[in-house]
């Protein structure tokens, strides 16, 4: 780390400070003893993986948690943040991801709700509300009509609209969380414009990206966090990249993955310069039998919709599929099920499980075709079929006919799984498939996806967790803004590379 | 016991539509006789057989607010059909009907389906449109109860067994409905279509097909009703049963059918309708304006949802309950 730069900044008082802070959640330590200190006219680069605490962290700033230790300092002063509103009122500010905007109301009016300047009378003063918006739009060097609505501009000019907004509180602290996840090049230039600029006003901004270029082109000082500590931080001049990738994944990779080692059978589906008209594009590869494919990448690399795509929910523009050395082509799930491709979202709640219906129903419902003849159904095979899977899960139920709406959530992610494999599958995509699950489960879940595996399933998993993707692939396609970033063998898998990959840090 | 009949709302409904009866015939003797029991559930076929299309679509998340005029137009045009081509068997009449009735349905259901457009803007479209259709088709006259034929008018009353065949009708299509949702995979779609529409799409099911039969089958019920309707008041005219979309999801939503899709029975749809049936019948025997009569059907709409919503509610807790208690029979090992 480069001390001499540091202690050189210690002599300034950051203009916010965390000192200690730890936040737990039930089952998870989100955050252990975490420091960090933000200067005026410095952008500080927050850096980590999936899961390493940068959301709580940015949600304790604005006030939306609070820490269970700890304190937080501005301008050297310990300060409590118990609501949003404290937040706001010490000037800290954040524009998230996704921007949360109106799109039917006009450019002023999104970026003064909530808090319009009023007339005496207490109506909203619409002379001041458009004056102002327009002044803020100039300080930003942009000539958006503050009446325009909201929906006639692009996502950059609603990038634009979203700062504004958070600099109308008279923010002295802004947080930017991946800012330009959803940005093109051009418009990420025109945000660091505006960044540059912000810094020129003197305030500091906490930059959250995971791509290791932006992070270097605009940030002065960096912060790296490691599940929930922060392991590094220092002046980003000067600091190799390696040192960061280092600090990220620093850890030795738990051997806690009952990863079975399964001599791979023959091919069974190999994608073809497999291309969607705007979220991938060339993908290519080859799963086997038994094989645990890993597809890992950042959020947003387009991994889940080349799944979707596999199952036919979205169809692709190009490429070719090939099940079994056969062409074919998957217009919907239904096919895709047919084919003996299932796919287990992400939002299993969402996109698994109708609740309304009972049990056995659920974990039929893919497999109706098998077990209904023309057109009718068969009760008694839909109970066997529910009971068989039921059984293999240990599923807690008063019986199988209770709507699956009235089991607890790991009894109904029962249901969802058992469901997908009731349709005896060859090939099982897994999205996220121990997101939002404590360790315990996690555990459960490799065990079990290893045991498919050796059954001769093929299986396609995506994770933005490395030690998941590393413990369990044998092989793993390395996805970077929709585009392959390459695909490595087990043998030759380390999370540096596959950070490396993922990020475009070659 | 009492407490395991009352989780389904089916047999509280039926309890209080007893208790409806056993009230009307103390101010009202013979109410209650089995005659006039058969009178009030023939006089409700209508609503029952209605009721059981609009809930088919409501439960895949949508909305059929063009059955009445549906049945304006169709019961128009086997009215006018009848009068032009009285040596025309009452067969080919209802299998007309039938066909136009589905024709109708299936134009809302490729709009919802192919286009994508919400089902209630859809069908309030083609509300005005079939009602219209129907006055361009007779030029806004009357088909009268002499230009019908006999068997045109009298067969749906013909008594079997104490009931008109219009009644009998009901029974068949409250069995067949029974059948369609309980034992076949559309049944099964049409629920999982509206109960979790996207879990639906990954179970591999084609949830706007689903949507568009189940406006099919809606149409080809209003289709039966057209010819049902003309046939019982004897007369078609444009504005028959205006307003009555109204009552098929009045008896819907009493019935315990979700609006929000995904939630109902078969049951539940009939004692609505029958619920609606009863209290239009017995107000006038007790002396009760019309006008009161729409205020009452009104509150008793308000406060089944009402009781829908606690009943919601208050099931998820009574399950829970009953699940720590139970021992957990067949399904853990």
């Amino acid at each position: 780390m480069n001390q001499i730069a540091m202690s050189d900044q210690r002599l300034e008082t950051p203009l916010l400070e965390m000192r200690g802070i730890s936040k737990s959640f039930p089952g998870v330590k989100a955050l252990n003893d975490v420091n960090i200190a933000l200067y005026a006219g410095k952008v500080t680069a927050l850096i980590g993986e999936n899961g390493a605490g940068k959301s709580t962290l940015v949600k304790i700033l604005t006030g939306i948690y609070q820490s269970d230790e700890g304190e937080i300092r501005v301008d050297g002063d310990a300060v409590s943040f118990t609501n949003a509103q404290d937040a706001i009122d010490f000037g800290v500010t954040a524009i998230h991801q996704e921007t949360v905007l109106f799109d039917e109301l006009s450019v002023a009016e999104n970026i003064f709700l909530g808090h319009a300047p009023k007339t005496r009378l207490g109506f909203v003063n619409w002379k001041a509300v458009n004056a102002r918006a327009l002044a803020l739009l100039h300080s930003l060097e942009s000539n958006i009509d503050p009446r325009t609505r909201l929906k006639n501009l692009s996502i950059a000019q609603r990038h634009l609209v979203a700062i504004a907004r958070a600099l109308s509180v008279e923010a002295r602290i802004v947080i930017m969380d991946e800012p330009t996840a959803a940005l093109s090049r051009k418009e990420v230039d025109d945000l660091f414009q505006i960044v540059r600029r912000l810094k020129g006003q003197g305030k500091a901004i906490l930059f959250i990206s995971h791509k290791f270029d932006e992070v270097y082109e605009i940030a002065d000082n960096y912060a790296v966090f490691r599940d929930g500590k922060a392991v590094g931080s220092g002046v980003l001049a000067g600091t190799g990249q390696d040192e960061i990738v280092r600090l990220m994944v620093g850890r030795s990779i738990e051997h806690a993955f009952p990863k079975v080692e399964i001599p791979l059978g023959e091919a069974v589906l190999s994608v073809e310069n497999y291309t969607h008209p705007t979220e991938f594009r060339d993908i290519t590869f080859t799963l086997r039998k038994g094989e645990i494919f890993g597809i890992y990448g950042l959020v947003g690399a387009g991994r889940s919709e080349i799944c979707q795509s596999l199952f036919g929910v979205t169809r692709p523009s190009g490429g070719k599929l090939r099940l079994h050395g056969e062409e074919i082509t998957i217009g919907s799930p239904g096919e895709a099920i047919k084919a003996g491709i299932v796919y287990v979202p992400e939002e299993r709640g969402r996109h698994g499980a109708v609740l309304e219906l009972p049990i056995y129903q659920n974990i039929s419902l893919p497999s109706l075709t098998r077990t209904s003849r023309s057109g009718f159904l068969r009760a008694s095979e839909e109970f066997a079929l529910a009971r068989k899977y039921a059984e293999r899960f240990d599923l807690r139920a008063a019986a199988l006919s209770v709507p699956v709406g009235t089991l607890s959530g790991g009894n109904q992610q029962k249901v969802v799984i058992g469901k997908w494999l009731a349709t005896q599958p060859k090939i099982l995509i897994l999205d996220e498939p121990t997101k939002g699950i404590d360790i315990g489960s996690k555990a459960a879940v490799h065990a079990f996806i290893s045991e498919l595996a050796g059954e001769g399933l093929s299986i396609i998993m995506v994770s933005s967790e490395l030690p998941e993707i590393l413990g369990m692939s044998d092989r793993v396609l390395v996805m970077r803004e929709g585009l392959s970033a390459g695909i490595y063998e087990r043998n030759h898998l380390n999370a540096e590379t596959l950070v490396r990959a993922a990020t475009g840090n070659a | 016991m009492i407490r395991q009949l009352f989780k389904y709302r089916e047999m509280l409904l039926v309890v209080v539509i007893a208790i409806l009866v056993a009230a009307f015939s103390t101010r009202s003797p013979g109410f209650a006789r089995p005659a006039n029991l058969a009178n009030i559930f023939n006089d409700t076929s209508i609503l029952i057989i209605l009721a059981l299309g609009q809930m088919t679509v409501i439960l895949t998340k949508s909305i059929d607010l063009s059955v009445a005029a549906n049945v304006a137009f169709t019961g128009m045009a086997v009215g006018m059909l009848n009068a032009a081509h009285p040596d025309l068997p009452l067969a080919a009449i209802v299998l007309v009907a039938l066909g136009i009735g589905a024709v109708l349905g299936a134009i809302n259901g490729l709009f919802v389906w192919k286009l994508g457009i919400p089902s209630i803007v859809v069908t309030l479209g083609t509300l005005t449109i079939y009602r219209g259709m129907a006055f361009v088709l007779s030029g806004g006259a009357w088909v009268n109860a002499h230009q019908m034929t006999e068997p045109f008018l009298q067969t749906p009353r013909q008594l079997f067994l104490g009931l008109p065949l219009l009644g009998w009708t009901a029974i068949v299509i409250v069995g067949i409905m029974y059948l369609i949702m309980s034992r076949t995979f559309l049944g099964r779609a049409i629920y999982a279509s509206g109960g979790n529409p996207t879990a639906a799409v990954y179970a591999g099911i084609d949830v706007g097909r689903t949507r568009f039969y189940a406006f099919v089958i809606s149409g080809t019920l209003a289709g039966l009703c057209a010819y049902l309707w003309v046939s019982r008041y004897a007369v078609a005219y444009v504005d028959i049963a205006a307003g009555f979309e109204l009552d098929t999801v009045a008896a819907c939503v009493i019935g315990g059918i979700s609006t929000l899709g995904g939630i109902g029975t078969v049951a539940g749809a009939v004692l609505g309708a029958l619920f609606l049936g009863v209290i239009k019948n017995a107000l006038p025997v007790i002396d009760i304006s019309p006008f009161a009569q729409m205020a009452i059907s009104g509150s008793v709409i308000i406060a089944a949802v009402i009781f829908n919503a606690r009943q919601e509610r208050r099931r998820g807790r009574i399950i829970l309950r009953d699940r720590g208690a139970s021992e957990e029979i067949g399904v853990a090992a």
